[in-house]
């Protein structure tokens, strides 16, 4: 028992001792606070483990990311907030979020549907689609712009150009963004009970009813972390679009180009007012599709 | 009837699960499905809920043709082995399902929702999803589910399968209660006989996608059709040329006035809570296999059984007996008639 308990746990507080009552109710709360947060103590095996995944996490992400934050800050409001508001980097950042959340967007109702397809249906070449699924993953990026740039760019064997427009853009995040909620959606599909589906059946409901109010909440956490991946992946994408977006300033310049250019003027700071802006919104997005997904997870 | 199911045939390719049943479940009654695992028994259950189709045959319930008719507009309520539950809703809102479906007011199913958790005696956990339930609370909130819809039948699939075998009984008891509180007609599937020959009314036996016998728990078990029904509703041992239960047999130690006793030496005497099991080896050559018999201790005590005891056998006037070499083949046709008595 902390000192901080002015009463003995058993006796009961004098009726006027407000503030003895206070702080054993303020203890109380400390101590379920702290079982909540702890638990109980580490073992051995278990703090060595924690320490290496955090020095491991520190070493990979913390500091560089805590390092472009520094320099964000280091360099001023007025700097970061005269960086994101030009008319060029507020344009490239606008671009480069509203086409991460169409291409997400499309990527859930796609990947599910395609998961779909590979979990509950049996035809010729499945197994090849499984394995084609994976290639945006393995492909360099800048060869994935490439294989774009020569199949939809000016001389395209389809007849389809559309090099230098917002489209290429949308197009390139929609290629290497393709396997993250069909890879995310696939096992948890896997691995629901066919019996819940036919209970609902027998209770009545329709193959609609039964995917919206009994399937899609199963799905919803794993759609929701296909979809922030798809988000953070597409919002930082450079190398796939680079070559068919054409980087028109105004029109078809991305986030991530533009950290580029201002990395080549020497201007460390603006680059990095700008990844901390694309930090940022990332992060919104991911906190934003949490909270949709608990909702859908339980409302059924 | 309320369930008719004719010439039900279902093969899942090359494995005949149903091979051209035909069964009729009595309105009101609690029937059980009983045979060994992968007999058949679940296929016909979820032939009649229309989780499965049938390649041939007819399925009625209460009258209608149901043969075509999807799961959704069959009106049977279904239990599963594995409970099923909804685990994204609250226990409340997993009953309400079937109800919310069907566009009752919100007043209403509210109303029916307790009533029936009253029944499962599920009311003070409402509000808890199904992983903060037990196995057995769990498949009493899927039966209020299943009962949510007043369903014309009520089917369950091995619906205790899952459960320990203290919770087990007190569900199968239950069970027994709530169908004659609510006599909705029910068929359910097991493989366990003795869970069959307490709680139903009625037992369909079936085996290898073939129904053997249809009949009352203690038909069944006093009159067996062959040998398949006889063993599997409980013990039976060969005494020379009949089948007849271990604890029928009459067994002497001195030699006996009469005719019928087979001699033999005991072979094994072992104590089983309060039975005494006792091999026989008979000295007619022609039966190479023991005989089985069990008795109470209060009845082995005088007879001095002890390992190489000589001992006489028979089978006493009136106890069940089944002729080796009866199949089900040449027995009687299930459910045509009066069974035929084996008995001497």
């Amino acid at each position: 028992m902390p000192t901080m308990t002015s009463t003995p746990p058993n006796t009961p507080p004098a009726p006027n001792n407000h503030a003895s009552q206070r702080s054993q109710r303020q203890t109380q709360r400390r101590i379920r606070r702290a079982a909540r947060a702890t638990g109980r103590p580490l073992t051995r095996s278990s703090s060595v483990g924690l320490g290496i995944a955090m020095i491991w996490f520190s070493a990979l992400a913390l500091l560089p990311l805590s390092a472009i934050v520094l320099t964000t800050v280091e360099n001023g409001w007025e700097k970061f907030w005269g960086t994101i508001t030009a008319p060029q980097t507020l344009a490239a950042l606008t671009l480069t979020t509203s086409t991460a959340l169409l291409v997400t967007a499309f990527n859930v109702v796609m990947g599910t549907a395609i998961a779909w397809v590979l979990v509950r249906d049996k035809f010729f070449g499945k197994r090849l689609l499984e394995v084609v699924i994976d290639i945006p993953f393995a492909l360099p990026t800048i060869v994935a712009g490439l294989v774009l740039l020569s199949l939809y760019g000016p001389g395209s064997p389809l007849g389809v150009n559309i090099a230098n427009t917002r489209i290429a853009v949308g197009l390139a995040f929609l290629f290497v963004t393709l396997p993250f909620v069909v890879r995310t959606v696939q096992p948890v599909l896997a691995d629901l009970d066919k019996d819940v589906e036919e209970a609902a059946a027998s209770l009545g409901a329709s193959r609609a009813t039964i995917f919206r109010r009994i399937i899609l909440p199963s799905l919803a956490p794993a759609m929701t972390a296909g979809a922030a991946l798809s988000f953070a992946r597409g919002i930082s994408e450079y190398g796939a679009l680079v070559l068919l977006s054409g980087n028109l300033p105004m029109n078809t310049e991305v986030g991530s180009v533009r950290i580029l250019s201002y990395l080549e003027n020497g201007d460390n700071a603006a680059a990095a007012a700008v990844a901390t802006m694309l930090l940022m919104v990332s992060l919104a997005v991911i906190v934003a599709l949490d909270l949709v997904q608990r909702r859908v997870a339980r409302r059924g | 009837m309320s369930i008719e199911a004719r010439n039900v045939s279902k093969r899942f390719g090359d494995f005949v699960a149903l091979d051209d049943v035909s069964v009729s479940i009595p309105t009101g009654r609690l029937t059980a499905l009983l045979g060994p695992s992968g007999g058949g028994k679940s296929t016909l259950l979820r032939i009649i809920a229309g989780l499965e189709t049938a390649d041939s045959g007819s399925v009625h319930i209460a009258g209608d043709d149901a043969t075509s008719l999807p799961p959704q507009r069959r009106n049977v309520g279904f239990v599963f082995q594995h409970y099923a539950a909804f685990k994204h809703l609250s226990v409340a809102r997993n009953v309400a399902f079937g109800l919310e479906i069907r566009k009752t007011s919100k007043e209403e199913t509210a109303e029916r929702v307790n009533e029936l958790l009253d029944l499962v005696h599920l009311r003070q956990f409402a509000d808890r999803l199904p992983s903060q339930l037990s196995g057995g609370q769990r498949q009493r909130m899927a039966l209020a589910r299943a009962l949510a819809v007043q369903p014309r039948v009520l089917l369950l699939d091995e619906p205790f399968g899952a459960l320990d075998a203290k919770v087990r009984k007190e569900l199968r008891d239950w069970l027994r209660r709530l169908h004659d509180e609510i006599p909705v007609t029910t068929v359910f599937v097991t493989h366990d006989q003795e869970e069959a020959l307490e709680v139903a009314d009625d037992i369909v036996v079936i085996n290898e996608g073939r129904v053997e016998q249809i009949g009352s728990p203690s038909a069944l078990y006093d009159q067996p059709a062959n040998e398949f029904v006889m063993g599997f509703l409980g013990p039976a041992t060969r005494l020379g040329s009949e089948l007849v239960r271990p604890h029928d047999i009459h067994i002497v130690s001195d030699l006996p006035p009469e005719e019928g006793f087979y001699p033999g030496v005991v072979a094994r005497a072992a104590r089983v809570g309060y039975e005494v099991r006792v091999d026989v080896i008979l000295d007619d050559s022609l039966q190479s296999s023991p005989v089985h018999v069990t008795m109470s201790r209060a009845e082995a005590h005088p007879l001095k059984l002890d390992v190489g005891s000589r001992v006489w056998l028979r089978k006493p006037a009136g106890a069940t007996a089944l002729p080796l070499g009866v199949d089900a083949a040449n027995a009687p046709h299930p459910g045509a008639g009066p069974i035929a008595h084996y008995t001497i």
